[in-house]
């Protein structure tokens, strides 16, 4: 680990209990380990570069909200490693994971540990009630899953975090990443096949199922991330569906436009 | 029974006319072990009487034990010899084996303790329930409240009975807005002198853990529960409260902090074995419990610290090493 991130993991605040976690299961100790890796992916593998990480608040409740893609969710973490090595004072982000997260051995636990909730309404009330700074996928499952052809076309939004941004007074920062979805293009979304094993899609890629499970390992490619400026809308969260998801419309295109700027100043996807 | 309620004056009382009747307080499940610890604080303070189908032993001399089933009518006696200030109902079963006639037992007993209590124009009525109802689930938020939804006996439908006697209670206290009706949901107590499945589980010491599962878990001391059971009994307090101790931990930490050296196994390698080693009553553990060990079921306890002003004397740690210590 270089000094300047054993620095700042130690400059993490965090309540904790007695026996070293915090009441959500989070974890500092466990994540100075899980951060060593997580630092290799971001400088050396997929190299990230972030624009506008200023955006970001450096305290206080944040919704951050992005695009989701590249089959496993290496997006996810490399906003999260982008907000704590690139980040001064460094945040932890805790995002919203799926609801069969936690039925999975081993991940469920390392996700508790590092500071990853279940996306339940509630979880997300309380996490902001408590002032920390939540990464949201509006497109969920639908975002990470989608085929190479649809490649940065945003999916539907659900419209739950933005009521719950309307309802606690949140600012959200739009964030675009750029790069995740050439990690593991998918040719073809065998739907029966993810149905019969549980899981939410079964990609085929050049090399998964290929190459066994190592073939969803993500090709080297490079990472741009965007945060933009702060969205905040007037309301109080219980507005008609309309009103709401005409809101949403502006996160969504807010998020677009990030992204068409970031495919516009990349000249390639590996470099 | 509601129309009973109705009635405009008391019903006339043909027996002991004479002398006053005494103010007591009725706690059911006297003879179970966390029953025992309530009548012995209480009865410092309250004169009561402890009823329970088994034998009480280690009973202070003051306290009547009227052995019955909560079921049959001769439990209508002492609502008609003492002027019964408040019940306590802790006595419902929690056998794994859920034998004979649990579920009716606790259901029915229930029913006709609220029936006499609403007869008799009781003010107060603490019940006993538990945070295990809403069971532990993949999906479930962390911090459940109290409005969250009771879906315990889905994966475990032996604590049906548990979960019909809570919303039995429910409905009582909308049904009879005059009896003050608290119920408590405490997470797992703990202490030197109760033997449920969570503390003997944690004095084993070798525990089987689920491989790859770590859920956080909550547990109260004894002492703590039975503070929170005498501070519901305050006049002016209503409503359904989890009640929470010094806060969660993950179970692996609890383990460590009691020295265990757990053994890991694949889940369904755990299931399998338990239910085959329950069925030849190896073990009281019922398989379907090692959900507890695998999911959250964690609840949020700050309405109990709010209105009740219920806050746990023991910390973290010594809630967790109080399983080690020895019956008095």
């Amino acid at each position: 680990m270089s000094p300047e991130l054993r620095d700042k993991m130690t400059r993490i605040s965090a309540e904790l209990g007695d026996l070293g976690v915090d009441p959500f299961g989070f974890d500092p100790e466990t994540t100075k380990f899980a951060a060593v890796p997580l630092e290799w992916l971001y400088t050396h593998y997929f190299r990230v570069q972030t624009f506008g990480l200023e955006n970001v608040p450096e305290h206080g409740r944040v919704l951050l909200i992005a695009n989701h893609s590249g089959q496993l969710p290496f997006d996810g973490m490399m906003i999260g490693a982008a907000l704590i090595v690139d980040k001064d004072p460094p945040r932890v982000v805790r995002s919203m994971v799926e609801k069969w997260v936690p039925r999975l051995p081993f991940v469920s636990v390392l996700m508790a540990r590092v500071g990853q909730i279940v996306g339940t309404p509630d979880n997300c009330r309380r996490l902001l009630g408590r002032e920390e700074a939540i990464l949201v996928f509006p497109e969920g499952a639908r975002g990470i899953s989608k085929t190479f052809d649809k490649r940065y076309q945003l999916e539907r939004f659900g419209t739950g975090f933005l009521r719950l941004a309307l309802e606690t007074g949140t600012p959200i920062v739009p964030v675009a990443v750029v790069g995740a979805e050439e990690q593991a293009p998918s040719l073809y979304n065998l739907r029966s096949l993810a149905k019969l094993l549980g899981v939410p899609a079964f990609p085929v890629t050049p090399t998964f199922p290929l190459l066994g499970p190592m073939g969803l390992w993500p090709l080297p490619t490079r990472y741009r991330i965007y945060f933009g400026e702060p969205l905040r809308f007037p309301g109080r969260g219980d507005e008609e569906d309309e009103v709401v998801e005409a809101q949403v419309e502006e996160v969504r295109s807010a998020v677009q436009h990030l992204l068409e700027r970031g495919l516009a100043e990349r000249k390639s996807i590996f470099s | 029974m509601v129309t009973e309620q109705d009635k405009p004056s008391d019903p006339p009382r043909p027996s002991f006319p004479s002398r006053p009747r005494r103010d007591v307080v009725l706690v059911s499940g006297g003879a179970g072990r966390l029953g025992r610890l309530v009548v012995q604080t209480l009865h410092r303070e309250r004169e009561v009487v402890a009823v329970d189908r088994r034998p009480i032993h280690g009973l202070p001399k003051d306290v009547t034990h009227v052995r019955t089933d909560l079921r049959w009518r001769a439990i209508e006696d002492i609502f008609r010899r003492y002027n019964v200030e408040a019940i306590l109902h802790l006595g419902l079963i929690h056998n794994p084996r859920a034998e004979d006639d649990q579920y009716r037992f606790n259901v029915l007993g229930t029913q006709h303790l609220l029936d006499l209590a609403a007869k008799h124009r009781v003010p107060k009525l603490v019940m006993l329930s538990s945070a295990n109802i809403y069971g532990p689930h993949p999906d479930n938020s962390l911090f459940l409240t109290e409005d969250a939804p009771l879906l315990g006996a889905e994966n475990f439908p032996n604590i049906r009975d548990l979960v019909a006697a809570d919303r039995i209670v429910q409905s009582f206290f909308y049904r009879q807005p005059d009896v003050e009706t608290v119920m408590l949901r405490p997470v797992h107590i703990v202490g030197p002198r109760v033997k449920n499945a969570p503390a003997n589980y944690l004095r084993l010491e070798r525990p089987w853990t689920v491989m790859g599962f770590d859920p956080m878990l909550q547990l109260i001391h004894e002492e703590d529960a039975v503070h929170a059971l005498l501070q519901a009994l305050r006049p002016g307090v209503r409503g359904v409260f989890n009640v929470v101790g010094p806060g969660e931990a993950p179970l692996s930490r609890i383990l460590s902090t009691l020295g265990r050296r757990p053994i890991p196994l694949p889940a369904p390698l755990v299931r399998g074995t338990l239910e085959r080693a329950f069925r030849l009553r190896m073990t009281n553990f019922p398989a379907p419990e090692i959900r507890h060990i695998q999911y959250n079921c964690v609840v949020d306890g700050s309405l109990a610290r709010r209105v009740l002003g219920f806050e746990p004397q023991y910390g973290l740690i010594e809630t967790i090493r109080s399983v080690l210590g020895h019956e008095e």
